[in-house]
């Protein structure tokens, strides 16, 4: 085929069936579409099967062994001890505290997050529009860790805050709420007050972008209909634009409070020293070397999401992602 | 005829915006004015004075160095994972229609969807129950698992937009498989795997979570920083290495959006 005569024949209308290996995978290839799906699958698939489901199963394994609490080793033998562990009113505490956060936080992101959203959605366009877009997936995309050294800054007793506040003469204020109990604290840095701001900076963009491209679907003709038709903007917002929003508000807060509940960071810099479930799972697996009762802890975000995302699925909420 | 577009925004609804965007933006700002501050001691504000020699002190700093260079090790080996397993997960569900086709983009996504301490904790679970001791490598198992995602949502959006004719017209004209992946396929999603590249390595390079339940006693640039924050040694170097974070994370974002701002769902939107 390679001689200079054969370069001016007229090709076959059928090609010869191709040589070298190269050609008879590609032919394989063409002919069985199946073996090519599975070959492209087959090293993903494998990944995070073996990656990542097995050491799902791993946590799950472990969280029904027990510690021996003479030894420090771990029995890994089956049995519900470590669960019975898990449902001491010290735990309880913690699980009801970490999930009370998730929710306020949550609801506080929807309420700062939906002016941005809506504004995007509505009334930017062309530059602008990609302006607020970069201006949300900016500090989602900026480290987490800087974000949360940030507010330790902000949140000093020297710092920012509190000299914003006593320049407007209002530290009374600031001192009147930490003097509270529970959200307050020393100064905002050691309050439970800053870790729910911080959690709700934190998490925000999470919130705004699968809102707004809720509130792009809805289409504007409806709310002059709505207006047209006599409804005030505040029946307009809560009988057209928040039921229509609301799959996009739900798919946002999949993302506040699966990350609430299982964040450590956070509490443990900004915070009082009572334990959040994500605390509770790094100090057992650490210091206390009780994997066992880490991974039982560990099961409950994942059962708590599970119903979470079983009701939101109900919601139409995946629609909206 | 929509009449939408030329409506007045109303007032209240430009200042909350506008308050919500000030809300975001402010503290990474205010991280560029520690960084030159005078004040060694306590986060003092406003800053007593204003210097440049934080910069030179960090520089000097081989804790710093050798944290950055396990980052960047680490960031681009899973990356080159990540793209590779990304990809072919993302071929494979955008061109045929399979039997656990769900499940496979569920499995893709999972790791992410799920809070980061349960993949930390479950990864640290498997390597207890199974004796591997922690090294370089097992920080990339669980960086490499994570940074999959970004990588195949770019992918998918970029695939279900490139047309499967294309492909037919190309294996029509005589290529074979492998011609047309090299000339028709791959210029074709070149950008979008850049732009998920880029967003995996900012995502590794960042991590922090899974990473303390994988790394042993090794420091990425993040659990270094981690350390800072929980016992602060020098305060103005963390600030300085908080700056230059910033600015090293801003510039792939920056680039995968321009790669992909035409059509593509866009980059970032999966974090």
């Amino acid at each position: 085929m390679s001689t200079a005569a054969n370069q001016y024949r007229a090709a076959p209308a059928i090609l010869p069936a191709a040589s070298g290996i190269r050609g008879v995978l590609s032919d394989a290839f063409w002919r069985k579409p199946k073996l090519l799906l599975f070959l492209m699958l087959l090293p993903p698939v494998l990944w995070l099967g073996v990656v990542y489901i097995g050491s799902l199963f791993a946590l799950l394994l472990q969280s029904f062994f027990s510690i021996d609490e003479y030894s420090g080793l771990i029995k890994r033998e089956f049995t519900l001890k470590t669960y019975g562990d898990l449902l001491q009113a010290a735990n309880l505490d913690i699980i009801l505290r970490t999930v009370t956060m998730a929710a306020a936080v949550t609801l506080a992101s929807i309420v700062v997050a939906f002016p941005i959203a809506y504004y995007a959605a509505r009334y930017a366009r062309g530059r602008w529009k990609a302006l607020f877009y970069l201006a949300v997936m900016l500090p989602l995309w900026s480290s987490y860790l800087v974000k949360v050294y940030a507010w330790k800054l902000i949140l000093a007793k020297e710092g920012i805050l509190t000299w914003l506040f006593s320049k407007l003469n209002l530290l009374w204020l600031l001192d009147g709420w930490l003097s509270l109990p529970i959200v307050g604290g020393n100064s905002l840095s050691v309050s439970f007050t800053g870790t729910f701001i911080v959690f709700v900076y934190v998490w925000l963009p999470f919130m705004i972008l699968p809102m707004q491209a809720a509130l792009e679907r809805v289409p504007g003709n409806l709310i002059e209909a709505s207006s047209d038709l006599g409804a005030s903007p505040r029946q307009t917002f809560w009988n057209v634009l928040l039921p229509l929003a609301l799959p996009g508000i739900v798919a946002g807060s999949i993302f506040t409070f699966s990350l609430t509940l299982g964040d450590y960071i956070i509490p443990q810099i900004i915070g009082t020293s009572r334990l959040f479930i994500g605390q509770a799972v790094y100090s057992q697996q650490g210091t206390a070397g009780n994997i066992p009762l880490a991974a039982a802890f560990a099961v409950v975000p994942i059962v708590i999401m599970g119903l979470y995302l079983w009701m939101a699925k109900r919601m139409g909420a995946f629609d909206a992602l | 005829m929509r009449s939408d577009r030329n409506q007045k925004t109303p007032l209240g609804l430009k200042i909350a915006a506008g308050l919500g965007l000030i809300f975001l933006h402010a503290p990474i700002l205010l991280i560029f004015v520690y960084a030159f501050t005078t004040e060694e001691k306590s986060y003092q504000w406003p800053p007593p004075g204003l210097t440049t020699q934080w910069f030179a002190v960090t520089w000097n700093r081989p804790d710093v160095w050798e944290a950055l260079s396990l980052s960047v090790r680490v960031a681009a080996i899973s990356t080159a994972i990540a793209v590779v397993l990304g990809t072919l997960c993302a071929a494979a569900v955008s061109r045929s229609k399979f039997f656990g086709r769900e499940t496979v983009s569920l499995l893709v996504i999972l790791p992410i969807a799920l809070p980061g301490i349960i993949t930390g904790i479950a990864l640290r679970s498997a390597f207890a129950l199974t004796d591997i001791p922690f090294s370089f490598w097992t920080i990339i198992l669980g960086h490499a698992t994570f940074c999959v995602v970004v990588v195949y949502n770019n992918a998918v959006a970029r695939f279900r937009r490139t047309s499967g004719s294309m492909i037919e017209a190309s294996m029509d004209l005589g290529a074979d498989g492998f011609q047309t992946f090299r000339y028709v396929v791959l210029p074709n999603i070149a950008t979008a795997l850049l732009a998920g590249g880029m967003l995996a390595f900012a995502l590794s390079f960042d991590e922090v979570i899974v990473t303390t339940f994988t790394a042993g006693q090794q420091q990425t640039l993040p659990i270094w920083m981690l350390e800072e924050l929980i016992r602060p040694r020098q305060r103005p170097v963390t600030n300085v290495v908080a700056m230059v974070v910033v600015l090293v994370t801003l510039l792939p974002i920056l680039l995968a959006y321009y790669l992909t701002r035409d059509g593509d769902q866009i980059a970032g939107s999966g974090k």
